[in-house]
């Protein structure tokens, strides 16, 4: 029994002139939902974003208006986390079966130097063909990621030039308005994301 | 290093045994390595982890590893700290006597840098780890690790 979707009705049943003035289900006559993840609805962050997708087409947040979107900062020298939330973000859709089709996934890369959009292009899709990869300019990249008070910081190169970039973990989630809700921290299970994704749909 | 200094260069081809289950030998008598695995990269990807479970014996310093799979392998150690995710390599990794060091997702774990293919399910990729024992003496360890599809939590 899904006992949110009980309340759900439960208020609809008794409360349709509050939903009504409110205009939104989600402000005040639903009870506060609980999420796995961190909920920061109502931040004064992370509101837009102005990138290009991995086949260079402008992105910005109100092109997934109705979607719950799904952004990940990362790189993709990232041998271990940024795969594993990728696949998780992947696998998420699978589990949501018909509901995938409302869940987008994105990749910002912190990397821009070596993330290519001709990189991005074979890396994200691999994961989920609807995925997209979004890069910008160094100066853009700091900027989007500060607003998403996302920290990165790319590490002294060794003689090969090889490089890691420290970098914060986690998902966040907007939900199908546009406003940015969760942050899904890093260790969460699929499990765990999907439930909050669900509950937003 | 000194012609008189006995070398001990065994190496061991770590066999997967059957059903996913643990590959397990010791190389250096001492030295057992086991549950070894590399992720599957995707395209566009150019570096790859890998992991394995190694204990001593007796103790030593895992100093090198090379794989046939990539121009160069260090040991990395990664930490979450605040949310933020923390990668350095490390210079040589200590195996205290007797206890099992995991490298692992999330964890320590080699990185497979420059890679020369793509890594793909089925297939297999070479770790020769290089390790001295408390008496300094070299031996070199060969692991099979097989590549598998990195685990979604």
């Amino acid at each position: 029994m899904n006992l949110s979707a009980a309340l759900r009705g439960l208020v609809l049943a008794i409360a349709p002139a509050a939903l009504i003035a409110c205009g939104d289900r989600n402000d005040g006559a639903q009870p506060p939902a609980t999420f796995h993840g961190v909920d920061i609805t109502g931040v004064e962050w992370g509101k837009d974003f102005h990138l290009t997708d991995h086949l260079g087409r402008p992105r910005r947040l109100a092109d997934f208006k109705g979607q719950v979107v799904m952004i990940f900062f990362g790189y993709t020298h990232c041998p271990d986390m940024c795969p594993t939330a990728l696949a998780q973000m992947a696998q998420l859709r699978v589990n949501l079966g018909q509901d995938a089709a409302r869940i987008q996934g994105l990749f910002v890369t912190v990397d821009p130097k070596r993330d290519t959009p001709a990189v991005l292009a074979s890396y994200v899709p691999a994961f989920d063909p609807s995925f997209l990869g979004l890069y910008a300019d160094e100066k853009t990249t700091a900027d989007v990621a500060r607003d998403f008070k996302i920290f990165f910081s790319p590490q002294k190169a060794d003689p090969h030039g090889h490089y890691t970039v420290d970098h914060s973990g986690g998902v966040f989630v907007f939900d199908p308005q546009g406003r940015l809700r969760l942050m899904l921290r890093p260790g969460s299970t699929v499990d765990e994301m999907a439930a909050d994704v669900r509950s937003l749909l | 290093m000194n012609g008189m200094v006995r070398v001990g260069f065994r190496i061991a081809l770590f066999g997967l045994a059957l059903g996913g289950r643990t590959a397990m030998a010791a190389g250096m008598d001492d030295i057992a390595v086991s549950g070894a695995w590399a992720r599957a990269t995707v395209p566009g990807q150019p570096v790859a982890a890998a992991y394995f479970d190694i204990a001593s014996g007796q103790g030593a310093t895992l100093t090198g590893v090379r794989s046939d799979a990539s121009g160069a392998v260090q040991v990395h150690s990664m930490t979450v700290d605040g949310g933020v995710m923390r990668v350095r390599e490390m210079e040589q990794l200590a195996l205290p006597a007797g206890q099992t060091v995991r490298l692992a997702p999330s964890g320590t774990h080699l990185m497979l840098l420059d890679l020369r293919r793509p890594l793909r399910v089925g297939e297999n990729v070479t770790l020769d780890l290089t390790l001295l024992d408390g008496s300094g003496q070299s031996t070199t360890v060969r692991v099979l690790a097989p590549v598998r599809k990195g685990p979604t939590p």
